[in-house]
């Protein structure tokens, strides 16, 4: 009834739908301002945290970079965070001050750019995660979205003791999750370039 | 410890497109190089994600045919073949996924897009924009009206041709749902040509992304339907661990 395809796998569970890129033109479907469209009455984007929303208010941009290191200028990056006490504010509404989720594409300058509030910390399993941000990254040539955090470079010691930082195996390797405060005039920026292949690049997770 | 949600199926990436794939040449240089680091206990950071309960959604937003409309001496409706594009959302347990956004995007009939890059030289349907959203019901149903979308060629070999397809997001209960396939249509013979297709080694997880011709849900004299069923990763209801 639910399905004509209904593929199962060895335990009977039905199989996830296959993953493709989200393509060159992923702006018209996904972020309309990008593609020269007209916004229509509600759209998601880049600005998580109104006036009033509580906890400091901070830019978070970036650029992605391909393995050659050019800039990728069709990206699409999506983010979901704790609010700055946090929890995990699940109704999007731009109605409200926060919603903890949305959208910025690399099109206009190449960076990314999302206006939001710092996060709070979240539990794990009775330890403390230190302050991030989760970051899905799609684009042509990207055939299943990467998954990664950024974390804050003003946050030393939450990120030294937090469990997800520490589970990457190289130092090296999670200095590419530490956002890096920035001077900007007015709010706190913070900059997190993501490169998704070769030297420097970022730790993507699978979860 | 307790969690407010649940977790989920880990995803089989055996069965799901590796990154690399130099068939599809984009790929090359844009695919990670180290493995993928595994968060083996997923955190409410995983499990939660956006429910979109306050997002206007407006009265043509899942119309395609009505939702980029002319005025004037150009206004109409898009030439092409009228089709329902409908299906259920589901859980790898078949559980039904209520009240959770899906988006699409697609070229018009001609195989162009309404997007600055797009250089082909099939023209613009100025009555056709190619975006739409909605929100499935309270059995995971969601519905789209549209035009059937055209091939369009890229530069990818000499010779390479996308099939019609329509590109579909879905976000599910948690930001580890999330995904964004794409709709091609049963019996196009582009669809075992195309690189970005072949990206998948197994032929059934192709299956999966194949919309099949369904009557039942057509409309006589007035427009064909396509049956899509999305499958998210099954949530397991373990609120509760430890």
């Amino acid at each position: 009834m639910y399905s004509q395809y209904k593929l199962q796998d060895d335990s009977g569970l039905l199989r996830e739908t296959a993953s493709q890129t989200a393509g060159p033109f992923v702006h018209i479907g996904l972020a309309l301002e990008i593609a020269g469209f007209e916004s229509r009455s509600d759209e998601i984007w880049q600005d998580l945290a109104k006036e009033g929303a509580k906890g400091e208010h901070i830019e978070l941009v970036g650029h992605v970079y391909d393995g050659n290191g050019e800039a990728v200028h069709d990206a699409l990056i999506e983010i979901w965070q704790a609010d700055s006490s946090g929890n995990y504010v699940a109704n999007f509404d731009n109605k409200q001050p926060f919603s903890g989720f949305g959208r910025s594409a690399c099109a206009l300058d190449g960076d990314f750019h999302f206006h939001t509030v710092k996060p709070g910390q979240v539990d794990f399993y009775g330890k403390p995660m230190a302050p991030h941000v989760n970051l899905a990254i799609f684009a042509r040539g990207i055939n299943l979205h990467l998954q990664t955090r950024a974390y804050f470079d003003d946050e030393p010691e939450a990120n030294t003791e937090c469990p997800i930082l520490n589970s990457v195996p190289s130092a090296e390797r999670r200095k590419t999750l530490i956002a890096k405060k920035e001077q900007s005039d007015g709010k706190p920026r913070y900059r997190f370039d993501i490169y998704l292949q070769g030297d420097n690049e970022t730790v993507f997770f699978d979860f | 410890m307790s969690h407010k949600y649940p977790s989920f199926l880990p995803r089989d990436r055996s069965w799901q497109p590796e990154q690399y794939t130099p068939g599809y040449k984009t790929s090359v240089a844009r695919s990670p190089s180290q493995a993928l680091v595994s968060i083996q206990r997923a955190s409410d950071s995983e499990r939660s994600g956006p429910i979109f309960d306050g997002l206007e959604i407006g009265q043509y937003d899942n119309d395609l045919l009505m939702n980029f409309r002319t005025e004037g001496e150009q206004a109409g409706l898009p030439i092409g073949e009228r089709i329902i594009m409908h299906g259920q959302v589901i859980d790898q347990f078949g559980k039904p996924v209520p009240n959770t956004l899906v988006e699409m995007w697609q070229a018009n009939a001609g195989g162009k897009y309404r997007h600055k890059k797009d250089g082909y030289l099939a023209p613009l349907d100025p009555n056709f924009g190619g975006v739409g959203r909605c929100i499935t019901d309270a059995e995971g149903r969601y519905r789209f009206r549209t035009v059937r979308p055209g091939p369009y060629p890229w530069p990818n070999g000499v010779n390479t041709w996308r099939p019609a397809h329509i590109h579909v997001s879905v976000m599910g209960p948690s930001i580890s749902t999330r995904l964004i396939t794409q709709l091609y249509f049963e019996g196009d013979p582009l669809i075992p040509l195309c690189p970005i297709v072949q990206v998948l080694k197994d032929p059934e997880a192709v299956e999966t992304m194949i919309a099949r011709l369904d009557m039942t849900m057509s409309k006589p004299m007035d427009c064909l339907a396509y049956r899509f069923d999305i499958v998210v990763r099954g949530a397991l209801q373990t609120y509760f661990e430890e």
